[in-house]
């Protein structure tokens, strides 16, 4: 039988060990269904999902629907929306009891007094011009002047087929502000013209990848087997799709055979509720889905999997140890 | 694995269901060392486990508390608590 410790040296054991006992409950959570941005591939609005429940308006519903979350076994609350900076309360009510993320677009300055040392993570979806087509504004203008320098902010780059060629600019402007980036691909949910990849652009867009993790390590929070995974689509022979995917909400996952999967994974409409499919829409093909938090615990619930050698496991632990940097659970 | 005792039989078993349920390969019952650690060494985690306990909660007829799983690294492990498990319910049905 092949063990951890037989495939790995001494220093990729020790890395290892850091993350083996983590044992990651998230679960994802909408905090409104209001925004203060209307972005052209947000599955949110494109699917309907804004209209699915009715916002749940009272406080403390909210901090009791969190302590039984609590109890549930969650111990990671991912913060979504429409924009969770818009109910701040709300926001504390997860703060206060659990390891909390905020997904933002930045535009509202989230008050460090209140939420000292919350992850937050700033979307960007390209560079001014993409930004203004996709978006009608460019964010980043605003919300770089807003978190600059911050230690626990980081900006989740959506890149766009249009953005081959550019990213690097991109990354030396998040660097210059003293931020760092993790990058993900657009699954253009809504057919905007121009946006959606093809097989050509995938391989360049990885090569892409590859050369700002090597040019800004300091920076780019990756690694190259998950630029692999999610530009192509496959892991270990399989292909990415509803059979595979570990983020389904587990209540609502009647797949046979059911595959590894997130444990307890639920994502929660804003009446407390609700559930929805999935971490993103019930509307998006899941062939060709390109959600970077799927496709990382993707990798992530299947560990043993990768113990077929060296290089395998290697990998694993990146991807892993890159997924627990992003969510504060060990440091960058 | 060679144990005639009665930890020693739950440990093979639990070595079985653990190489059948898992699909371990190059391993059999009496070749998996009891004291392997089975995260830090058989690369298993929350869900192989839960995965285990299934079939030992049908198997034994006894629960295990998911709080339980961090304390559960080895096969002997597991096997001294269905053990102490088995007993407590032993002595409920008595007492």
């Amino acid at each position: 039988m092949k063990t951890v410790s037989s495939l790995l040296d001494p220093h990729w054991y020790e890395r290892y060990k850091r993350i083996s006992r983590l044992n990651i409950r998230s679960s994802i959570y909408d905090v409104t269904n209001r925004c203060n941005l209307r972005c052209k591939g947000c599955f949110f609005f494109s699917s309907g999902e804004h209209e699915r429940a009715a916002e749940e308006t009272d406080l403390g519903r909210w901090e009791a629907f969190v302590e039984a979350e609590k109890a549930r076994g969650v111990n990671l609350a991912i913060l979504i929306g429409g924009e969770p900076t818009l109910c701040l309360d709300r926001m504390e009510a997860f703060y206060s009891r659990l390891p909390t993320f905020c997904a933002t677009n930045g535009l509202i300055k989230v008050p460090r007094d209140r939420f000292p040392d919350m992850m937050i993570g700033i979307s960007l979806w390209g560079d001014e011009e993409d930004e203004k087509i996709l978006r009608g504004k460019d964010t980043f203008a605003i919300s770089s002047k807003n978190y600059a320098g911050d230690p626990n902010v980081y900006y989740l780059y959506t890149i766009t087929p249009r953005q081959l060629g550019k990213t690097e600019k991109i990354v030396q402007k998040i660097r210059d502000a003293g931020l760092k980036i993790h990058m993900q691909l657009l699954s253009n949910d809504e057919g905007v013209d121009g946006f959606s990849w093809t097989p050509e652009e995938l391989l360049a867009i990885r090569q892409e990848m590859d050369d700002i993790l090597d040019a800004y390590p300091d920076t780019v929070v990756s690694s190259k087997y998950y630029h692999k995974i999610i530009t192509s689509g496959e892991m270990l022979g399989r292909r990415f799709g509803w059979q595979q995917c570990p983020s389904v909400t587990q209540p609502l996952d009647r797949r046979d055979p059911r595959p590894r999967r997130l444990i307890d994974f639920i994502r929660w409409a804003s009446d407390l509720k609700t559930m929805h499919r999935c971490c993103t829409s019930e509307t998006r093909d899941c062939s060709t889905c390109k959600d970077g938090a799927a496709h990382m615990s993707w990798v992530m619930v299947n560990k043993r999997a990768h113990m077929r050698s060296t290089e395998d496991l290697q990998n694993w632990i990146e991807v892993y140890e890159m997924f627990a940097k992003l969510y504060q659970f060990i440091p960058w | 694995m060679a144990m005639k005792t009665e930890i020693g039989k739950i440990c093979l078993r639990v070595a079985d269901i653990m190489i059948e349920e898992l699909k371990l390969e190059d391993v059999t019952a009496e070749t998996f060392d009891p004291d392997l650690d089975l995260v830090d060494e058989v690369g298993i985690d929350s869900m192989d486990l839960a995965t285990v306990a299934l079939v030992i909660r049908d198997e034994y007829s006894i629960r295990i508390d998911e709080d339980d799983y961090p304390k559960l690294t080895t096969i002997r492990k597991i096997s001294d608590y269905i053990q102490q498990k088995q007993e407590e319910k032993a002595q409920a049905a008595a007492g």
